[in-house]
């Protein structure tokens, strides 16, 4: 009777295999689909049960703190609203996350991945999460929202030393206490816009360092010049004949600076490009879906190879043609130039803390790249200087301290204009934007947003 | 080493399996380390020795794996019921007491199985009865549309986990009686073997008992259990893939008439083949819904045991019945599928000896015993934890050992009593062959 005995237990052994292939089945192979479940509250009701970290402001001010439901569950609350929308964003059952709260969801629920984080957990998941310390200043986040006003824009400003963002605002914002009809485009981020006359830094940059000019060097100021076969008008027509590069940035005169970038050609344009973060996501402490790289755009949405045959290299080279780079890459060119030529990553998060108070991670800074020498950025900024002392953004101008900066007032096509200027002191980098305005400039409506937010920021 | 005292080792690990999971569920629970696991640790420790040395005086010679297994099931489920409810782990430990005791008595009252033999028919009798009790008016309770408590004043328990010993007992002895007969006056008839009505009756009775069974008791799980062990020591006692084929086609006949007329067989399908359906995965389709979802969130590693979310904050129960019917998918989701696999494991291995012993086993009546007792054993655990990872129509069995539940844990130490009693006759060396054999 041992052969139908051994059989049996053959038999047993598929049954059990069955078992453990059902138990791997929902455990594993079918657990996304039964997480996604709609009827699984389970990850409902776990989320709920974890104290999300506090999101503070550099100076402290709650920006996102938790409020306690019955039964030992949490709900997000936001006492600074529409303020700190943008860079804070929601967490949300139906929506999901977005902004820092995506981004250091890990962090802020206790789910750290490093192998201290990783020990932590085998003796017990945290329900308390970490703590997140922001380098956003509260004065000057207002400051930008006053400025921007009910017209659609952004505004960024940056450390210039360490990269620390300090003010990310962008209209519309949102009610981040109802995520259900948040309307969360971030034009800071997302938005993409012609740079305009704003990019003439990127070609005067790219045509100093190169070696192939100096700020003294006399360029030909004509209106009317032919680039790429086309006659290009200057601002208002003005015709300004021979001057040095200097004045050429000073006065914003389209057909040097067209010239210029022709000359220089598609390769060292796009290589400096290239460096000072076009062509990519900026390498922010923020979703990727909710960052868009700069570039030249073809007309189906796709970023442009530098050397690519539908590039007008002199009307890029102006923040024309097919040009599109979105505040924050703005903000980083001229955090960039003020720092010597040494770009640093954007930082929107300075500290994580822990609850019992230890700082265990220190996001910032981090250096991303050298763009160019000290040398050749001294000599840029001292170009952007008279920008803002005699030429077009004489309305970023404050009282004890120098600013530099540049003016852009760019077609769009439906005869408005996007509104720029990026500027810096030896401080603080910033760039304001406002999109699609009729019968503005750069100099005298973005510039002044931006003059704000230095003096908020303690210029 | 001798077998018991590689028993005593084998001990050991268990109970520190223990102390380590007390340990973890206090540490979740408090964030202390209470030297308390390491009490309860001990006493599981002390009863498990009791049971040991009990066993070195009356069954030397008996299976050295199969107690220590047991205890590892014992304490797995000590464990996780402690973590659901600290009351219930402390009446499933004075069962696990009374059921050792049990265990003693078992093997002090029948060192000469052959007494079972001897009362069949009043053990077959009495089988029937304890099946049937559940649907005796004024003792029998309903339980989700199936009768299976039977509850006499302050006193309920489950015949139903009784009885499939009852019936295993009297099959052993029914079939090596008959078992040349059913063979050998067997007539081919169209291809098919076709077994002799006379012999074949009292079979067919319990055949006939567990299609009642799935109307009366409503249980498919049960009837499944029992039936199953019925095929497989039919087919262990006369080596007849046939006979088993012409059961198995009964048992689906009947199955199918019943899935198609009984309303409460034919929801428990319909729920299966789709518990998410938005009619009912809020009501019907609750519990093995809640079940898959909290095996998912265990994943590869689980969530650690005591962090699983057992109740909604709202008061509802995320796992319906989590220290009975659903106790695996409370393991699944906090120890992971590797946890659960361990579990699996661990049957496997208690059913490995349990076919062992049958097969060392000399006589007729011992082999089919233990190989119809460890069938039935298998096929509860596949019952119960085929229906909570769906791969079956869920029921409600225990999960033998692991299960909250007094009659389960009584029934099953008898259930292993007997297990050791064949296997320390089977093991026994021969007297007067010079010595012992090395028999493993």
């Amino acid at each position: 009777m041992n052969a139908p005995i051994i059989r049996l237990f053959g038999l047993v052994l598929v049954l059990f295999g069955a078992l453990v292939f059902a138990s791997s089945w929902w455990t594993v192979f079918g657990a996304e689909g039964l997480r996604d479940n709609p009827a699984n509250r389970r990850i409902l009701f776990e989320e709920q049960m974890i104290k999300r970290g506090i999101i503070r402001a550099d100076d402290g001010t709650v920006l996102a703190a938790n409020r306690a439901l019955p039964g030992d569950r949490y709900e997000r609350r936001y006492p600074t609203g529409e303020l700190f929308a943008q860079p804070v964003g929601f967490t949300s059952l139906d929506r999901g996350r977005i902004g820092l709260e995506e981004y250091y969801n890990d962090e802020l629920t206790g789910r750290r991945s490093d192998p201290i984080g990783a020990l932590e957990r085998l003796l017990g998941p945290s329900d308390v999460g970490d703590d997140l310390r922001t380098t956003l200043v509260p004065d000057a986040q207002e400051a930008a929202y006053d400025g921007l006003a009910d017209r659609n824009g952004a505004v960024v400003a940056l450390d210039v030393k360490t990269g620390a963002v300090l003010t990310l605002a962008a209209t519309p914002s949102f009610d981040p206490t109802d995520p259900a009809r948040a309307e969360t485009f971030n034009r800071a981020t997302q938005g993409r816009f012609p740079p305009g006359s704003t990019f003439k830094t990127v070609t005067a940059s790219a045509a100093i360092d190169s070696g192939r000019y100096q700020p003294d060097s006399l360029v030909n100021g004509e209106n009317g010049k032919v680039i790429s076969g086309t006659p290009l008008d200057n601002f208002a027509g003005e015709d300004f004949g021979e001057i040095t590069l200097t004045d050429a940035l000073t006065n914003s005169v389209n057909t040097v600076w067209a010239e210029v970038a022709e000359k220089l050609g598609k390769e060292t344009m796009g290589e400096y490009m290239r460096k000072f973060g076009f062509y990519e996501d900026p390498p922010m402490d923020y979703p990727d879906e909710q960052m868009v790289p700069s570039g030249e755009y073809s007309p189906r949405g796709r970023v442009l190879a530098p050397t690519s045959g539908q590039i007008d290299v002199g009307r890029m080279g102006i923040g024309q043609d097919k040009l599109l780079a979105t505040p924050l890459q703005m903000a980083t060119v001229a955090q960039t130039i003020a720092n010597g030529g040494l770009r640093m990553e954007p930082r929107l998060v300075q500290k994580v803390v822990d609850p019992d108070g230890r700082t265990i991670d220190e996001p910032l800074p981090e250096e991303a790249e050298r763009v160019m020498s000290e040398e050749s950025a001294d000599q840029v900024a001292g170009m952007m200087r008279n920008v803002v002392e005699q030429g077009t953004g004489t309305a970023a101008q404050l009282e004890g301290v120098d600013v530099s900066g540049k003016t852009g007032t760019a077609e769009v096509g439906d005869g408005t204009d996007d509104l720029w200027f990026i500027g810096f002191t030896d401080r603080f980098a910033v760039c304001a934007m406002l999109e699609r305005q009729t019968g503005g400039t750069g100099g005298a409506d973005a510039a002044p947003i931006a003059a704000e937010v230095l003096k908020a920021l303690g210029e | 080493m001798s077998a018991r005292n590689r028993e005593l080792l084998a001990l050991v690990p268990a109970s520190l399996l223990l102390t380590a999971g007390f340990a973890a569920i206090f540490i979740q629970e408090s964030e202390v380390v209470s030297d308390v696991s390491l009490t309860y640790g001990a006493w599981f420790l002390g009863l498990c020795f009791a049971g040991h040395l009990f066993l070195r005086f009356t069954l030397p010679h008996a299976d050295p794996y199969m107690f220590p297994l047991v205890a590892v099931l014992a304490c797995f489920g000590l464990v996780v019921i402690y973590r659901i409810d600290e009351d219930l782990a402390r009446q499933q430990a004075t069962w696990f007491v009374v059921g050792l005791l049990l265990f003693a008595l078992t093997i002090l009252l029948l060192r000469d199985l052959r007494v079972l033999e001897r009362y069949r028919y009043t053990i077959a009798l009495a089988g029937l009865v304890l099946l049937f009790l559940p649907r005796v008016p004024g003792i029998g309770q309903q339980v989700n549309g199936a009768y299976l408590g039977v509850g006499i004043g302050p006193i309920s328990f489950q015949p139903a986990e009784f009885g499939k010993i009852a019936i295993i007992i009297f099959l052993a002895a029914y079939l090596r009686e008959t078992r040349q007969v059913l063979v050998q006056g067997s007539r081919r008839f169209l291809g098919i073997t076709i077994p002799p009505l006379k012999h074949f009756g009292p079979l067919l009775v319990v055949w006939g008992a567990a299609m009642v069974m799935l109307v009366f008791i409503r249980d498919l799980g049960s009837s499944l259990m029992y039936f199953g062990g019925f095929l497989a020591l039919l087919y262990v006692a006369t080596n007849r893939l046939s006979f088993v084929t012409i059961g198995l086609a009964l048992f689906a006949v009947g199955a199918w008439f019943f899935a198609s007329t009984v309303t409460h067989v034919q929801d428990r399908v319909d729920i299966w083949l789709d518990p998410f359906k938005p009619e009912w995965v809020e009501r019907q389709g609750y519990q093995i819904a809640q079940s898959l979802f909290a095996q998912a969130d265990g994943g590869l590693f689980g969530t650690g045991l005591g962090a699983s979310l057992l109740d909604a904050p709202d008061g509802n129960s995320l796992i319906p019945a989590p220290h009975t019917d659903l106790i695996y998918a409370v393991i699944t989701s906090e120890l992971g599928l590797v946890g659960a696999c361990g579990l699996l494991l661990v049957y496997m291995l208690l059913v490995e000896r349990g076919f062992r012993t049958a097969m060392l086993a000399s006589d007729s009546f011992s082999k089919l015993l233990a190989a119809g007792l460890t069938a039935v054993l298998a096929l509860q655990v596949f019952v119960i934890v085929g229906g909570v990872t769906k791969a079956i129509p869920l029921t409600g069995v225990t999960l033998p050992f692991v299960s909250y539940g007094g009659s389960s844990i009584l029934a099953n130490f008898v259930l292993l009593a007997l297990l050791l009693l064949v296997s320390d006759r089977a093991r026994r060396p021969a007297e007067g062959a010079g010595g012992r054999r090395g028999l493993r």
